[in-house]
């Protein structure tokens, strides 16, 4: 077994590193308190690739493999998690999506502008009064000879007032009888008639990042736009998902390595009693939890990455990773504001803005409770991966780079 | 046009380099290409866009080095070689500007070579001038902007009076400062061929050269010593007494 990354990973982490090091680090605070997203955060990365980094060359991406992309992910939210949730909507969410699911056209529509960041994208399955249980999902889309006639309200939808397009998941059955089955996909122009969206303001974290409403009224939508097959929506909308929470669950551990950096540098100069606290027996402990933390969330999200490039299903593994780093990234954010005291307490260092942001991912992309039923149905023998129609295809760098 | 740029490998700019049993460490801190050899790169990949031609990076150094080679291909150089030599392990600027002519020549038809304009470990700035005095080759030095034009190349080059302009027939050797421009970061498609890349390693006898005399020698190396502050709190029932106090201190201290 071979634990190692290759030069590629290697340079791919270094250059995402020094990227927001030069370019976000100096402003991240000041739009974090603005509460409002730096304006040139999504076009920068277009322009360096990083919105099309797993896609391959011939649809407009990177090509670099599903590894590649969690390190990316890493390096985004040790700097801020609004960098990250780019890359689970946008790469992960939509473009993703339409990758694994789509015909060729609409890779070449839709996958291409994405992949070279030339339109934004996003996810909207979300609504006022739904989350999880998509049998109470009420946006719904009827079909009206070659169009679908889209009404309802999707909600707390990142990048929703950014995004060109949206990937949306609507009821287009209401009479069937299992809920997953009344459900289908759409690629929505989200500069059509009839769309509205809006942002929302007053989040504990995520501050820098666009989060917001879309409203759909009578919005049409060309039937060519339909994700997959009627009824598919929901396999689509889970699979979107298995996507979504492996940027993640590698964007978390990216937190826990910022709060444990973070502790140790301040550990080391910050002294009481005499010695520096990193001398204390209890702030080692937080710092021993901290690192053995930031290992296990790293090991866990290369599993699924090394599983995704070898196209195998990986909805179990992605689930333990998410939510293990998500958890682990709050409780690392919490210890690194109580190993810097009151200091940590204030926005003059990062630590409050890690446990702010993280609290989030522990909610959105499906809350730690339905990961737990999640494992404990494959652990039970109750759950089982079904083949899909269409697999997340496996890397393939003769494909990928040609 | 074919351009080559040399660059060196060092320690990271955060690594606390000190002195050891004689010897520098920077203990486990990276290696990275030296900081000022990357707008050497991007000025040679702004000549080379705005007007044609190939990159080279050139670097002596260990194995090791080829990381900072790495580096320089994924910025966008077409090629990357390596002169490594056990012969080559302490050597001065004289010494290094004697080998890279070797090497410069062994590559062939250079129209421009460009440096940074120092390294980040020994600092002296000297082997580019070095390197030009070697080849016989004319020498601007710390340029701000680099023009080339009708087989001459004009830099501009920032200094405390103002501007001045120079320029001379290509070949010529050139160093960069900052103005130059950001170093672009590596491209994904510029990091899957350099982790690709075959990167020749050329030892003295491939460049058909002696190892050269090293002239300056590094006779001692310490530590700067350690400057030792001490902190006394003021204290006293009143802010006047507190004041009266400082004041005394001041002045017994011979502050004032």
């Amino acid at each position: 077994m071979d634990f190692s990354l290759s030069p590629e990973h290697q340079m791919t982490q270094k250059m995402v590193r020094d990227f927001v090091q030069k370019e976000i680090a100096p402003v991240i605070k000041e739009y974090d308190r603005r509460q409002e997203p730096i304006p040139f955060m999504l076009k920068r990365m277009g322009e360096l690739g990083i919105l099309g980094l797993p896609f391959p060359v011939r649809y407009g991406g990177q090509g670099m493999d599903y590894l590649a992309w969690g390190l990316a992910c890493e390096e985004l939210e040790a700097m801020d998690t609004h960098l990250r949730v780019v890359m689970s909507v946008h790469t992960g969410l939509s473009a993703m999506s339409i990758f694994q699911w789509g015909t060729e056209e609409q890779k070449q529509k839709f996958l291409v502008p994405l992949a070279k960041g030339e339109k934004i994208g996003c996810g909207a399955f979300t609504e006022p009064g739904m989350g999880s249980d998509v049998a109470a999902m009420r946006t719904n889309a009827k079909r009206d000879g070659d169009h679908y006639l889209l009404n309802g309200e999707k909600m707390w939808i990142s990048l929703a007032s950014k995004a060109d397009l949206a990937l949306v998941t609507v009821k287009t059955d209401p009479s069937s009888p299992k809920p997953s089955s009344a459900l289908s996909t759409f690629i929505v122009d989200l500069h059509s008639e009839g769309v509205k969206t809006g942002d929302i303001h007053g989040k504990l974290g995520v501050r820098a990042g666009s989060t917001g409403w879309i409203s759909f009224t009578d919005v049409k939508v060309p039937v060519e736009n339909r994700l997959g097959e009627e009824g598919e929506g929901f396999k689509i909308t889970m699979s979107a998902f298995d996507h979504g929470r492996y940027t993640v669950a590698s964007g978390a551990t990216g937190i826990i390595r910022a709060a444990l950096e973070a502790s140790v540098k301040y550990a080391k100069t910050r002294t009481t009693f005499g010695k520096p606290i990193s001398e204390h027996q209890l702030i080692q402990e937080k710092i021993a939890k901290m690192s053995q933390d930031y290992e296990i969330a790293r090991l866990l999200y290369y599993q699924v990455g090394w599983l995704k490039n070898a196209g195998k299903r990986c909805t179990r593994e992605t689930s333990f990773a998410k939510k293990f780093a998500t958890e682990a990234s709050f409780s690392a954010a919490n210890e690194a504001i109580q190993i810097h005291g009151a200091y940590g307490f204030s926005d003059e260092y990062d630590v409050e803005r890690y446990l702010r942001n993280s609290k989030g991912a522990m909610i959105y992309e499906g809350s730690s409770e339905i990961q737990t039923l999640i494992q404990a149905g494959y652990a039970l023998g109750e759950r089982a991966d079904k083949p899909l129609r269409c697999e997340a295809p496996a890397y393939d760098p003769e494909f990928w780079q040609n | 046009m074919k351009i080559i740029a040399c660059i060196k490998q060092v320690p990271d700019s955060e690594a606390k380099v000190k002195a050891e049993g004689g010897q520098v460490t920077w203990g486990d801190a990276p290696l990275v290409i030296n900081p000022f050899d990357e707008y050497a790169v991007e000025g040679a990949l702004q000549q080379k866009e705005a007007v044609g031609g190939t990159v080279t990076a050139l670097c002596i150094g260990p194995e090791s080095a080829r990381e900072a080679l790495k580096h320089a291909l994924a910025m966008g150089a077409d090629e990357a070689i390596l002169v490594s030599d056990p012969a080559l392990t302490e050597i001065d600027s004289v010494a290094a500007a004697r080998v890279l002519a070797a090497a410069i020549k062994k590559v062939g038809d250079a129209d421009m070579i460009v440096f940074g304009r120092q390294t980040l470990d020994n600092g002296s700035g000297l082997t580019t001038a070095q390197v030009a005095r070697v080849l016989g080759l004319p020498l601007l030095g710390l340029a701000g902007q680099i023009k080339v034009e009708e087989g001459s190349v004009r830099v501009e080059r920032v200094i405390e009076e103002g501007r001045v302009t120079v320029s001379a027939r290509m070949p010529v050797v050139l160093s960069v400062v900052q103005s130059i421009g950001e170093p672009r970061y590596p491209s994904f498609m510029g990091i899957r061929k350099a982790s690709k890349a075959n990167i020749p390693v050329w030892s003295l006898a491939d460049l058909g050269v002696e190892a050269p005399a090293t002239v300056v020698k590094r006779t001692e190396l310490m530590n700067p010593p350690v400057d030792e502050t001490k902190v006394e709190m003021i204290t006293g029932e009143t802010p006047e007494a507190i004041a009266e106090a400082l004041v005394e201190k001041i002045l017994a201290e011979k502050v004032l």
